[in-house]
This record gives C-alpha cells, sequence and structure tokens, in this order.
C-alpha cells in the first residue's frame, strides 16, 4: 500500500495548465499554497465529497486552483470568491463550497464580501492564505504587510502613521455572530502543519454537516517575494508573523446561532393566484366608445392622489378600455404636491404623459396654481373648495366647485376626497359608471376595514354632484 | 389570466417568476427599487430565493456564482448600480454565463437625479465593461413588455449563453398599465456545462481567464460568431406607418410612446412620418435602417440623452439620409407637442 500517495482529488495530469510541466504546478519553490492545496485534497478524499465540492478560485496565485483540483470550479473576480460562492450554496441542495483566498484578495479588495458572507453565516470553507505580500502581481502591499516588512510599493517598509496597521482577519471575522468556526494556523514546520490539516478538515466537516460559515487562515510563507530562503521563510513565520497573528482557535460552535429558512416551492396554480393582483370584475362597458381621456389629479401627499388614480384606471380596465397610469415620484411625492396622470382611451395609448388634461382634479392651492395654464382648451377642472379659496381664471374650460374634502369628512373619511373626485369625474364625463366604482373600490383598496367608508364617499359625493352640478 | 393594473417593475417580477428565474439578488436604488420590493416578497413566497445583497459589485457576483450552479439568476438596478457592476458583467460574458440584468434607467451622470433618462444606452448595448463582449438589450416600451421581455429573458440568455440586459427607463418602470400574465409556468433546465456539486458535472469548470494567447483569441472569435449569430436569430423592433413614411423616427422605451402619438399629430399636418421601434438594441436592427434609409428623405431618433443610439441609427443608414437628432437630458422629458412642433418645422418644406 502506498502510504503517501497524491491525493485522488488532484487531477494525475494538470492538463489545463497547458504547456510543458503538467506534472508540476505553477507555485514557486518554498510556497505555502501547495501544502495548503494537498491538505485540502486530502481532506476531500478523507469526507468522500470530491463530487459534491465547488471550489471558488480567487485572483492572486491561486487563481489557477482548477489546474489541479479535480472538483467542480468557479474562477471568480478579484475579492469575489465569498459573493459568488454565496450564489453557489444558495442554488446547490446539497453542495459543498470553498472559498479559497489570498490576503488581497480577501482582506484589500474583497472585505466587504467577506465580512458579508461571514455576516450572513453563508454555508462554505473560507481558506485564507496569509502570506502577508501580494504574490501574483510582483511583492506589493499586502493588508496584512507588518509594520516595517519592505515590499515593492512599501519599499522603506510599511508604515503605520502612512498605510496603517496589518489587518488580523481571524480578530475581526470574530466579532460577527453568525460564523460557527474560526481559526488561525500556521505552516511553519511538520506539527503545525497537521493542526492545519485539523482546522480544515472541521471547517469542511461542518460542510458536510451544514453547519455554517467556517473560517481558516493559514499562515503560509512565499520566500521569494520575501526575498529569504525556504527555511529561513519558515522561520520568519514563527518569529515573525505569529507574535502579530496568534496561531489559535477563535471559535467552534455546535451549531450555528441562526438558520436559513429555505422557501418552499409552491405549484403553478398556487403562484398564478398569488400574482392575481386584482380580482377579475366583469362589468358592462357604459358607452361603445370614448374619447381619449386625459386626466391629471394633483394634490398634497396623503391625499390618495395617487391611489385613486389607481382606482380609476382600474374602472377603465373593468369597462374594458385602454388605460395608463403615470405617477409623479421621488422627494417631491414624499415632501410636497403629488400628482398622477390617467389615460383613458379605445385606442393605443402612446404617450403616457398628461400634458395637457382633458380632465383636471386641483385637491389644493398650490396644485391649481401649477396646472391651470396646463388644461386643453375646451377640458373641465374639478376644484376642491374645501381647500382652494380662488377661482379659476381661464375662461376656455369648464369648472365645477365642489367642497370634496367636507363631503368625504361628513361620509366619515376625509382621506378619501380624491375618491370623491374621481365620482364627480365619472358623473360629469359619463365615462365610467358609479356602479363600476363601487364594484373596484373593495378589490382596489388595500385596507378592508376602509371599504365601507370609500363606498359612503362615493354616495355622497354623487348625491352632492346630481343636487348641485348636474344642471350646469 | 385576464389584463390586471400591474406596475411596469412589478409587471418585470411576475414575468421573472413565471419564467422561471430562481434567484434574485438585489440592492435598493431609486427609481428601481420596486423591481426588489416585489422580489423579495413573491422570491420566497414561491420557493425562490431572494438575497439582499451588501452592494451592487457583490450582487451581480452573486449572480455569477448562482449562474455557475445552473441557476436561473437575475437583478435589477439604475445607472449607478449597473456601473459598480461592469467588472462582474465582463466576467459573466467572458465565462459565457446566462444572467437577466434589469436596468431602469435614471438621469446622469455620477448621482444625477432620479427622473428618467436614456443615457446608459452605451454602457449597456456596447458592452460596459472591460474587453470584447456583447449583452443581448432589450427595451421594453410598456408596462406589458417589462413582463414580457423578462418572461423571455431566461430562455434567450440560456439559448446563447449570455446576460441578456433589460434597459428600461424611469417612466416605463413607475407606469401601471392592464397587463395579461404569460400562462405556460417556465422550467429551469439543467445545463451541461453548469456546476450541480455532483459527478456529472464534476469536470466542469467557469473560468473567464485563459492565460494562452491563442486560447484566448480563439475564444474571443467564438464569441464574436456567437454575437452574428444572435444578430441573424433575434433582432427585433416595430414599425408603424412606414409604408409611405418620408420621414422615419427612430426611438425606444418612452421615447417610442412619445413618437406614437407624434406620428398621429403630423400626419393630420400631412407630414408622411413614420417609426421603427427597436425592441433589441443589441442586436440592433440595422439591416432594417439600412433599407428604410434607403426610401425616406430623413430621420429623426428621439432620445433622452445625448444622441447615442442616433450613432447607431446614422451607421446604420450609412450616412445615405440627414440624421436629425431629438435629445433631452438631466431627466426632461418632452411633451407630444413640443416633438411635433419642431418636426414640423425640421421636416416641412
Amino acid at each position: 500500500m502506498v502510504k503517501h500517495a497524491k491525493p485522488k482529488s488532484f487531477y494525475d495530469e494538470f492538463v489545463r495548465k497547458g504547456g510543458p510541466g503538467e506534472k508540476n504546478t505553477h507555485y514557486c519553490p518554498g510556497c505555502g499554497h501547495g501544502n495548503v492545496h494537498k491538505l485540502v485534497a486530502e481532506v476531500i478524499d478523507e469526507l468522500g465529497i470530491q463530487d459534491k465540492t465547488v471550489f471558488c478560485s480567487p485572483v492572486g496565485c491561486s487563481v489557477f486552483a482548477y489546474y489541479y483540483f479535480d472538483v467542480g470550479n468557479v474562477q471568480c473576480a478579484h475579492g469575489r470568491a465569498p459573493a459568488a460562492g454565496t450564489g453557489v450554496t444558495r442554488s446547490l441542495e446539497d453542495g459543498i463550497v470553498i472559498s479559497y483566498q489570498g490576503d488581497g484578495d480577501l482582506a484589500g479588495i474583497g472585505m466587504g464580501s467577506i465580512m458579508h458572507a461571514a455576516n450572513r453565516g453563508e454555508h462554505m470553507a473560507v481558506f485564507f492564505v496569509n502570506n502577508a505580500i501580494y504574490g501574483m502581481t510582483g511583492g506589493q502591499m499586502a493588508p496584512t504587510t507588518l509594520v516595517g516588512q519592505k515590499t515593492l510599493t512599501s519599499p522603506f517598509g510599511r508604515s503605520a502613521g502612512g498605510e496603517g496597521f496589518p489587518l488580523t482577519m481571524c480578530e475581526i471575522i470574530n466579532t460577527l455572530q453568525a460564523p460557527v468556526f474560526i481559526e488561525r494556523v500556521s505552516l511553519a514546520n511538520a506539527p503545525r502543519i497537521l493542526k492545519a490539516k485539523r482546522a480544515i478538515r472541521q471547517a469542511l466537516v461542518n460542510q458536510v454537516e451544514k453547519k455554517g460559515f467556517s473560517f481558516v487562515e493559514l499562515l503560509s510563507p512565499c520566500p521569494i517575494n520575501w526575498k529569504i530562503e525556504p527555511v529561513q521563510a519558515r522561520k520568519w513565520i514563527i518569529d515573525t508573523m505569529e507574535p502579530l497573528f496568534p496561531v489559535k482557535n477563535f471559535r467552534n460552535l455546535e451549531e450555528a446561532p441562526a438558520k436559513y429558512e429555505k422557501p418552499v416551492p409552491v405549484s403553478d396554480a398556487d403562484m398564478k393566484k398569488l400574482f392575481n393582483v386584482e380580482k377579475n370584475i366583469s362589468v358592462t362597458p357604459k358607452e361603445a366608445h370614448i374619447d381619449e381621456q386625459l386626466v391629471k389629479l394633483a394634490g398634497f401627499g396623503g391625499q390618495g392622489v395617487l391611489s385613486a388614480g389607481v382606482l380609476l384606471a382600474n374602472c377603465a380596465i373593468a369597462e374594458k378600455h385602454n388605460t395608463s397610469w403615470l405617477p409623479s415620484y421621488g422627494p417631491e411625492m414624499r415632501g410636497g404636491t403629488a400628482n398622477a396622470g390617467v389615460i383613458i382611451s379605445d385606442g393605443q395609448i402612446g404617450s403616457p404623459l398628461v400634458d395637457n388634461p382633458t380632465f383636471f382634479i386641483a385637491m389644493n392651492g398650490p396644485s391649481l396654481d401649477s396646472f391651470e395654464t396646463d388644461i386643453l382648451p375646451g377640458g373641465m377642472a374639478l376644484i376642491n373648495t374645501s381647500l382652494i379659496e380662488r377661482k379659476v381664471e381661464r375662461t376656455d374650460i369648464k369648472v365645477l366647485y365642489a367642497p370634496l374634502t367636507e363631503i368625504a369628512q361628513e361620509a366619515g373619511m376625509a382621506a378619501a376626497a380624491t375618491v370623491a373626485g374621481i365620482t364627480m369625474y365619472a358623473l360629469a364625463t359619463g365615462v365610467i359608471a358609479i356602479d363600476t366604482i363601487k364594484q373596484v373600490i373593495p378589490l382596489s383598496i388595500k385596507r378592508k376595514s376602509l371599504v365601507e367608508e370609500n363606498l359612503r364617499v362615493v354616495d355622497a359625493a354623487a348625491e352632492y354632484f346630481r343636487k348641485n352640478l348636474e344642471k350646469g | 389570466m385576464d389584463k390586471q393594473l400591474i406596475k411596469g417593475n412589478e409587471a418585470v417580477v411576475y414575468g421573472a417568476l413565471l419564467g422561471g428565474a430562481s434567484h434574485f439578488f438585489g440592492y435598493p436604488i431609486t427609481p428601481a427599487s420596486e423591481i426588489a420590493h416585489a422580489a423579495a416578497r413573491f422570491f420566497p413566497a414561491t420557493g425562490r430565493c431572494f438575497l439582499q445583497a451588501e452592494d451592487e459589485v457583490n450582487s451581480v457576483n452573486m449572480l455569477y456564482g448562482a449562474a455557475s450552479a445552473g441557476a436561473r439568476v437575475m437583478t435589477a438596478s439604475s445607472g449607478p448600480g449597473i456601473s459598480l457592476m461592469a467588472e462582474g458583467i465582463s466576467y459573466i460574458a467572458g465565462a459565457e454565463l446566462p444572467a437577466v440584468i434589469v436596468n431602469v434607467q435614471r438621469a446622469g451622470p455620477g448621482l444625477g437625479n432620479i427622473w428618467p433618462e436614456q443615457g446608459d444606452y452605451n454602457m449597456v448595448v456596447k458592452g460596459g465593461g472591460h474587453g470584447n463582449y456583447r449583452n443581448i438589450v432589450l427595451a421594453p416600451f410598456s408596462a406589458q413588455e417589462m413582463c414580457d421581455f423578462t418572461y423571455r429573458s431566461f430562455d434567450i440568455a440560456e439559448r446563447y449563453r449570455m446576460l441578456v440586459f433589460i434597459l428600461a427607463d424611469a417612466y416605463i418602470g413607475q407606469i401601471m398599465e392592464a397587463v395579461a400574465l404569460p400562462d405556460e409556468v417556465k422550467k429551469p433546465v439543467r445545463q451541461d456545462w453548469a456546476l450541480y456539486g455532483d459527478k456529472e458535472s464534476r469536470e466542469n469548470l467557469v473560468s473567464s481567464i485563459l492565460m494562452n494567447t491563442e486560447l484566448l483569441s480563439t475564444h474571443n472569435w467564438k464569441l464574436d460568431e456567437k454575437y452574428k449569430k444572435v444578430a441573424e436569430e433575434m433582432t427585433e423592433w416595430e414599425e408603424y406607418e412606414t409604408e409611405d413614411a418620408e420621414y422615419l423616427f427612430v426611438a425606444f422605451g418612452v421615447c417610442a410612446r412619445l413618437c406614437v402619438s407624434a406620428l398621429q399629430g403630423l400626419r393630420k399636418m400631412n407630414i408622411r412620418a413614420g417609426l421603427l421601434r427597436p425592441k433589441t438594441l443589441f442586436p440592433f436592427p440595422s439591416k432594417r435602417l439600412d433599407e428604410l434609409g434607403k426610401k425616406i428623405k430623413s430621420a429623426v431618433v428621439v432620445e433622452l440623452n445625448n444622441g447615442q443610439m442616433a450613432d447607431d441609427v446614422e451607421l446604420a443608414m450609412r450616412c445615405a439620409v440627414p440624421v436629425l437628432r431629438y435629445n433631452w437630458m438631466g431627466g426632461k422629458v418632452p411633451s407630444t407637442q413640443e416633438i411635433i412642433d419642431r418636426a414640423a418645422k425640421d421636416l416641412r418644406g
């Protein structure tokens, strides 16, 4: 029996690498990635998870991990392996997700990604290879570069004052609640490497057992960029890195503090039921053909201008007309005036903008001031005299004056003043039947407790219209 | 199902779920937020996954990961968010992953404002990120098309292994109209290139890195061939009154709606105007524009930007006729009358 055979989770030959040397890795002499790769591959073998594993490789020296690992492989953008891994783990019922990252990738450009993936407790094992330098790009300063350490971009040594202090990722991740396992290990010598394997194993066992986010930081040598001999490099880890990056377990929970409740699938029929936002209403259209209606409703926020517009559009659909509804929105809607344009037509509706309304409902003074000049000559305006004292100056339009707010208030719901407005629009133009409005209200109004009040407002508005306005 | 009054942004979510979308990775931004709101309600309610990412850089990378695992993925955003996604979009193109992104355009550059604009045309239609690649770009002009285009987009994305953009604008996102929802509920199909965490898919690799110049060059040309195939197979547009048109309007999104109304006004003034509305911006209806360019006196491109599509129209017509540029920016949207008046002045005589 061969005692030290190559793990079967490695390819026999690195065909994806191409070119000569398909049995050698691309890593430099003395590099720690070879150790970590082998430990991970061994554990994958031992746990029998080769088929299930999806390995997310980073940008950095281990960008080519897919040359070696005979598992599913996703090569990710710089720093984003935890985000891509999130996508993978949320898609696979039973997959084992590994995010393998270096110090620039994880603690520099990808700091946001790793923090949020850890904070969500994503089901993945993160193997964070910390060698205190950027390797792939040729030896620049990393977020974990030590104070005083010379690199190509800190040629006089990292200065804490100018470049900050090295980031200690285990300690940072340990401030979060969701992770189940956090450990820092070292590759400085054989006993440490054996300990490292135990941590890697625990992180992957946690995935098999669906426990949650597991983070292993590995202090790893980079003799080429540290510009020292490989043996010296291992010693440098112990002497220089370990004092700042203590090798220890930070957390090992039996279970995650919170569980992700996977949504339950529904049948196609139930899904369609869910989407039936407005129940169907069957109404015989009052008029066979109508002239295009360009209706604008305007008032202040809270007067229900937008929802009254929706009610009108729903009535139009119930009577089998084409319709469109377009609101003013954004900061304007939140603070000051709001307006909605509703078009009702039997032809195709081109522009959804109501630039020049055929019917304008002014709920307050500023709205009348804003839009009076826009009303189409020959059009109509309905003025809420409860809040507007002045008369309309235009003489080329028909004007209806009605105390909409008071009518609604007396019927029991001042907030439905715009519904009174819609009712009067329907009576003044004959485009929509009052009966349609009353049928649509129960289906169009979200708060069912207010249906009765709204219906009373419709009756009161209709009564006022017939008494005071119809003759005009 | 009968027609229902649905907001454009919400119609996207109904279309997505009926189209088989399985994952939505979102981040809120006005004027696209209603898409995330509706997705947050309806994706989990139908057994699908909704996750609010920490930012758009990560939402697009979640798309990348989930698409790698064979999921039908989407997100929605607006200009500033799409800018942040540029890198991920390029990776998706390089790795040939299917995904859907909705861009409800606001006005820029920078933070700009939240009113409608079409200033992301170049960014989205020409690619947006680094390298040689294309996205398929659908341009809805109604709430119905917000639903229908999203519904179809997942099949299209998988057929070509490409990113499909739904390029809308703030008005098409905010508009409420009668929408008929599609009947058939589409189901994801196993993809032979994706990673399912099982033996059959173990050999698969999702990657955009090809260090060897020969390999990358071959990949680039393969993608280029694919984009040509897409152009042959799925260029879509709609024409209005082009049979006898002397003047051809070209517009997409809300501008196409404005032009539909403007045509009526111009025809009443005996100005023979027609409209071509691209429904796909990539591929672009260049051949048809070339044909029409030979029959008309001039073209008028109406856009809420600084003339980004007009460049493509001019190129497609190979400068056969003058191409007038009617542009508005900053969130300003012209009235129908404004277009009519300007066209009457320019086109008469």
